[in-house]
């Protein structure tokens, strides 16, 4: 069986290590910060300006000031800090951070990654999307591994417009975890129950091991 | 000694809005926005503006009001999709819409403040928003050039201040109030408390006041974009 959103979010919570400084995307990757390993010391990074993102406030405690990049209510820990918007991108920029895990709509074998425009429809804009893949150290992609038609989200070239070239390390989607490699993806491991086979029948891009 | 100190929002914009003018505003969302001096400018009925903020605000709070009243002609952001009015008016063709990297747009105002005309960075190589840019490879990898920007006016919101400018600010609300404060020709500043000269510990201030040339405290309505709230542990 595939992993559902949750086990998505939990195994991508696997890749935090200890003492690492991390920024979540919008949507399951949000979901990580539920399933952070025993024993990991790990801190949230929010773009908008914070380092040491605490979990949403008891109702009636939320703090208007105190909000999240994808604008929602949030808390302080003792260790938070704030900054301006510019010192912010100057750690994600300037490779401060250890690991970004995002959504994508696409992403291609060399690591491409399209995350933020498809042509035709709205636009909202790419937001910190394209400066936290060009200076994370390790970007980490999870995503369902199919659009709603059914059609491989794991490309051998990206249709969309990009948000980053060659910028993914590895993309966990609920069929397993594939690592972008020289000359394609690599399948590092598979969801319970599913094989090989259904992973490759599944991906369009080039699997090289 | 200077005062800077202002009355109102009116007041302290009054002999500084024309037409066709560039206005710098910050805030992330709804959070740290200027809220009265946004009113203010509204009230002025100055138009055709090109608003520099990372959001567009919502339909009907913080820079919603000046799309409502088509006082502005083009956006330069980040990320808008919170805002009907914004959308109905950017498909139809009215509005002008310039979309930099989060990142990108806080660096060029922060350059623009700093006296640096442009910068390289490795933000958005290989995508749209590097087409028609200058690129240039620096230790082997490749970085496009993105220019500062300056404002004919900086409307920004702070916790504290005084009357010679200083600022603090609080929580997130800070994001990039700093950096367009530095990037106004002219800079002006909304706080929710004015505090007398010397109360601010020199050590702690966010801004320097010489970024700021007037300040106004308001009153603050400070909505929330997304309540998000947990449930309390039964004891």
């Amino acid at each position: 069986m595939p992993w559902t959103r949750e086990q998505m979010a939990e195994r991508a919570a696997k890749e935090l290590k200890d003492g690492f400084y991390v920024n979540l995307g919008i949507g399951i990757p949000t979901l990580v910060a539920n399933y952070i390993p025993e024993g990991v010391d790990v801190t949230l990074q929010s773009e908008n300006g914070m380092l040491g993102m605490g979990p949403f406030p008891y109702e009636g405690e939320e703090d208007p000031d105190l909000i999240n990049a994808g604008k929602q209510t949030i808390t302080e820990l003792d260790r938070t800090s704030y900054f301006s918007s510019a010192e912010s991108f100057a750690m994600i920029r300037g490779g401060h951070i250890n690991l970004a895990i995002l959504g994508a709509m696409e992403v291609a074998e060399n690591g491409d990654l399209a995350n933020w425009m498809i042509p035709g429809k709205l636009v909202k804009g790419m937001g910190g999307a394209m400066d936290l893949v060009a200076g994370v150290q390790r970007v980490v992609v999870v995503m369902d591994h199919a659009n709603k038609a059914g059609e491989s989200k794991v490309l051998k070239k990206c249709t969309l417009p990009l948000t980053g070239k060659g910028v993914v390390d590895r993309i966990i989607t609920g069929l397993g975890v594939l690592d972008v490699v020289e000359g394609g993806l690599k399948i590092v491991e598979l969801a319970d129950g599913v094989t090989r086979d259904e992973v490759l029948a599944a991906t369009e891009a080039t699997v090289v091991g | 000694m200077a005062n800077k100190s202002y009355k109102d929002a009116d007041s302290a914009l009054d002999g500084l809005l024309f037409d066709g003018m560039t206005i710098m505003a910050g805030g992330f969302g709804l959070c740290g926005i200027p809220e009265n001096l946004i009113e203010a400018v509204k009230k002025s009925g100055v138009k055709e503006l090109t608003v520099i903020s990372n959001n567009a605000g919502v339909d009907g709070f913080g820079l919603g009001v000046l799309l409502n009243t088509r006082q502005v002609k083009k956006m330069v952001s980040s990320y808008v999709g919170e805002n009907k009015e914004f959308e109905r008016q950017y498909l139809s063709g009215e509005l002008d819409l310039e979309f930099n990297p989060q990142g990108t747009l806080a660096e060029r105002c922060r350059a623009g403040g700093a006296g640096i005309p442009a910068f390289y960075t490795k933000t958005g190589v290989g995508t749209i928003v590097a087409e028609g840019k200058e690129t240039r490879e620096f230790g082997g990898e490749t970085y496009v050039m993105e220019t500062a920007l300056v404002a004919d006016l900086a409307i920004v919101k702070a916790w504290k201040g005084d009357a010679q400018g200083n600022l603090v600010f609080r929580k997130t609300a800070r994001n990039f109030n700093p950096e367009m404060a530095m990037a106004g020709k002219v800079c002006v500043a909304e706080v929710e408390e004015m505090v007398p000269v010397g109360e601010l510990d020199p050590d702690l201030i966010h801004l320097p006041g010489i970024f700021v040339h007037r300040i106004v405290e308001g009153k603050f309505e400070k909505r929330i974009e997304k309540v998000t709230t947990r449930a309390k542990e039964s004891v």
